[in-house]
């Protein structure tokens, strides 16, 4: 038990000479899960992505089963038997569920045909003892989040892999699913796999690991038994410093209804949907993944077509239809889907800082200048971390590209502010930074539409807060109300009608 | 912050000016002639007409389509201006009516083009593919597969014409190359036709107007082929139906391709497009004056496409973090 399986010597990466791992030198013991955490840009990433051979050390070394390893593909990761888990995954949408598993690697008859038959038997096995339910058939696209997670698994363990790599798993799961993907990786580990885990929610990486590693700034900071580390001494060291209250004081709002949205529906996806937000107000949108949150925040931004509705902005109608007429009423949307839909990797820092609001630098030519300006505005508003203004995006860590995306939102000067998992993804400092900028705005003035999947940040957040279940609004909580077990008990159809 | 280079350069037109400066060292070694002013005047004019193009076709790739139509578009819209000159006595006031015809029918033409790729949801590869058979088609069948000989010797008198010593067609060249780059790069419509191109749902959720920006880079192009139609069928003062910017569209794309542009669109430079134009043309120059067989030089053409693209595929992306 206490022999390692994988010892790196010395680690170290450097992108254009910007130290980002910093001499890592730990060993994995073969048969243990073990958690890594540490904020966003700590080199978590880096540091498995190197385990899992998509980038190569710029000095040290890693041994795998006591023999020194030079990890130059992810193929050559795979022969020795590390899998890696991508937070976005690495499957192929139009193909189907064994064909995914089997890719590279198919099943052939006596004849050189496929062997489609073995290949769904062989799935079904698989998907039999991860305990899941997914058809070896179905096409990728029309699995859940939760599905494509356990196709990937199986993946992994088709191959017999040895090493497990699963990065922020948990992320996008319900807190059901969250159970039987712990479930599954216990058994895995009981037949004597090892798996690294990279989390932000703490509290399951103590429940799960058996040891945490905790990384900061690309350096080591310690590796230690997760039960000797209690949560507050994770974060604590995650950050170092103390991290006080990590939720704003919520303010009672008194102010007027700035935002109406009556009787809004979308076929097949959305119906009868009503409510308000006063200027100053939180409102909190609750309910498990599919419930039609996110859909309602794109039928109100007119990227999703409406078959009935009215919404009104500080009393006044907006016309429906497109995002342009939507932004020109005062609302903004920051969306769940970072790197999809929120931001352009691609494109310089104030680029996107200036995205949407562009009008106002252009006249017509737009204006370097009090673009930079803005964006160093933002910069130091936000504390958002880059090498400079105009740096690409990309090299940018998650938490600071979500700042980013905020900003962009806000330099519309909008009047309502619509959130949809403002914290994704993103490190405990991050989080708290945001939780604080979305009270601001609303002390400003400013309605929010609080979206997110998080229990414990809507009952942090909002004052108010509505639960929706199958594209419907089936209860409304308010103050000492919102508890995690009643927003539960509407979300799943205990309480609220079916 | 990164440098910033005069007259719009950016540092990704590095590596295609340094080939420009490498090809023009080799070519001064290879031949005498080759440093002549008028030698390397004619290389100017030679790419100009299928440059200009390819400042249009910029856009079209930045914005994450392709037009194939421009080729055949030039052949239509110079043989239209050829008809209107005749038509109008070939004076001034005919040669005017030309060029607004030919800019105006360019227009329509990747109106055309950028309507049903946009609303129709057909792939931009299909559409002008199929203007391009449509465009060569109509000029076959307008001119009975023969000649459109100007009866103006202004017209001609035009296409052959300098100013201060510089052939018009460079002048224009290079005027539209400022002015686009100045689109490209300072105005709110070249930033979001590399948002659009770069991921269309950003664009979307940021309030672009994915499908009218893209549309606009087709009419952007169809402009372009309006300017080297007229050029181009008042430089020989007539337009051969069957032969007449053949292959332009190749030319438009290599050039833009060469300058550092990527076919993955969302990202590109307009004085690429000229560096990329001008390479072309020193190439077919030194091999020229190399007595290189004319079948041969496709070939050289060919692999230095696929070098170009081969050494800038995505090198500032790698090695970057995630």
């Amino acid at each position: 038990m206490t022999d390692a399986l994988v010892r790196t010597s010395g680690i170290t990466k450097e992108f254009s000479s910007v130290r980002v791992l910093d001499d890592i030198s730990i060993e994995i013991r073969a048969g243990e899960i073990l958690g890594i955490i540490g904020e966003n840009g700590a080199g978590k990433s880096t540091f498995i992505k190197i385990l899992s051979g998509i980038y190569a050390p710029t000095s040290g070394s890693i041994e795998f089963d006591g023999r020194r390893v030079d990890i130059r593909d992810a193929a050559a990761a795979k022969r020795i038997g590390i899998s890696l888990i991508p937070q976005e995954f690495n499957l192929i949408e139009t193909l189907n569920v064994y064909e995914n598993i089997f890719l590279g690697a198919e099943l052939r008859t006596g004849g050189g045909l496929l062997d489609r038959r073995g290949m769904i038997a062989q799935t079904r096995e698989l998907m039999k003892e991860l305990g899941a339910t997914v058809d070896p058939a179905a096409s990728i696209r029309t699995l859940s989040v939760a599905q494509k997670q356990m196709v990937e698994i199986a993946k992994a363990i088709k191959v017999e892999s040895r090493l497990l790599i699963m990065d922020e798993p948990t992320t996008v799961l319900t807190a059901r699913e969250i159970d039987i993907l712990f479930g599954l990786m216990r058994r895995l580990k009981a037949r004597g796999v090892t798996i690294v885990y990279i989390s932000h929610k703490l509290k399951e990486v103590r429940s799960i690991c058996d040891r945490v590693m905790i990384l900061r700034d690309g350096r080591f900071i310690c590796l230690e038994e997760a039960d000797a580390l209690e949560i507050d001494e994770m974060a604590r060291r995650m950050v170092g410093r103390e991290l006080n209250q990590i939720f704003p004081p919520k303010r009672r709002s008194e102010g007027a209804v700035a935002f109406r949205v009556e009787a809004l529906a979308v076929p097949d996806i959305l119906s009868d949907l009503s409510f308000e937000i006063r200027e100053g107000e939180i409102l909190g949108f609750a309910g498990l993944i599919g419930a039609g949150r996110t859909e309602l925040a794109e039928a109100i931004m007119g990227i999703r077509r409406i078959s009935s509705g009215r919404i009104f902005v500080g009393g006044r109608e907006l016309r429906i239809g497109s995002p342009a007429s939507a932004v020109n009423a005062g609302l903004a949307y920051l969306s769940e889907d970072r790197q999809g839909a929120g931001v352009l990797t691609s494109f310089a820092l104030h680029k996107n800082v200036t995205l949407v609001s562009l009008a106002e630098y252009a006249h017509p030519l737009i204006s370097r200048a009090k673009e930079l300006e803005k964006t160093r505005f933002y910069v130091d508003q936000f504390e958002i971390k880059a090498p400079s203004l105009d740096a690409r995006l990309e090299n940018l860590s998650g938490g600071n590209q979500q700042k980013v995306s905020l900003a962009k939102s806000l330099d519309t000067d909008p009047k309502v502010l619509i959130v949809d998992e403002p914290t994704r993804g993103v490190d405990v400092k991050a989080k708290r930074d945001i939780y604080a900028f979305i009270r601001e705005l609303a002390d400003r003035g400013l309605a929010v539409m609080f979206i997110s999947s998080e229990l414990e940040e809507v009952m942090g957040m909002c004052g108010r807060v509505i639960v929706m279940r199958e594209g419907r609004a089936v209860g409304e909580l308010t103050g000492e109300r919102i508890t995690e077990e009643e927003i539960m008990y509407y979300a799943m159809g205990i309480k609220g009608g079916a | 912050m990164r440098k910033r280079l005069p007259f719009g350069l950016k540092t990704e037109n590095a590596l295609s000016l340094g080939a420009l400066i490498v090809l023009f060292v080799l070519s001064s070694i290879a031949s005498p002639y080759f440093l002549q002013v008028q030698n390397l005047l004619n290389i100017l004019k030679q790419v100009s007409y299928s440059g200009i193009i390819g400042l249009g076709m910029a856009f079209v790739i930045i914005g994450g389509g392709i037009d194939l139509s421009v080729g055949s578009m030039t052949a239509f819209i110079g043989a239209i201006a050829v008809l209107v000159v005749n038509w109008l006595g070939g004076g001034a006031w005919a040669i005017a009516a030309a060029w607004v015809c030919a800019l105006a029918l360019g227009a329509v033409s990747g109106l055309f083009n950028g309507i049903v790729v946009t609303k129709g949801r057909v792939a931009p590869f299909i559409v002008t593919l199929g203007t391009l058979a449509i465009f060569r088609s109509l000029t076959l069948y307008i001119g009975n597969a023969g000649q459109f000989i100007s009866q103006s010797d202004a017209y001609g008198n035009m296409g052959m014409s300098s100013v201060l010593g510089v052939p018009t067609a460079v002048w224009v060249f290079f005027v539209l190359a400022f002015l686009l780059s100045g689109l490209l790069n300072r105005t709110r419509y070249g930033r979001y036709v590399c948002a659009v191109g770069s991921n269309e749902k950003v664009a979307t959720y940021a309030a672009i107007s994915v499908d009218k920006t893209r549309l606009l880079t087709y009419v952007i192009t169809g402009v372009m082929v309006g300017f080297s139609g007229v050029l181009l069928s008042s430089r020989m003062n007539s337009v051969n139906s069957s032969n007449t910017a053949v292959n332009f569209e190749m030319d438009a794309i290599a050039a833009v391709v060469i300058g550092g542009t990527p076919m993955t669109g969302g990202r590109g430079t307009i004085w690429g497009v000229v560096i990329g134009a001008i390479i072309l043309g020193m190439i077919n120059n030194m091999l020229n004056m190399l007595s290189v067989s004319a079948y041969l030089q496709g070939t050289v053409k060919g692999l230095v496409i696929i070098a170009a693209v081969f050494i800038q595929r995505d090198s500032s992306r790698r090695g970057s973090r995630a």
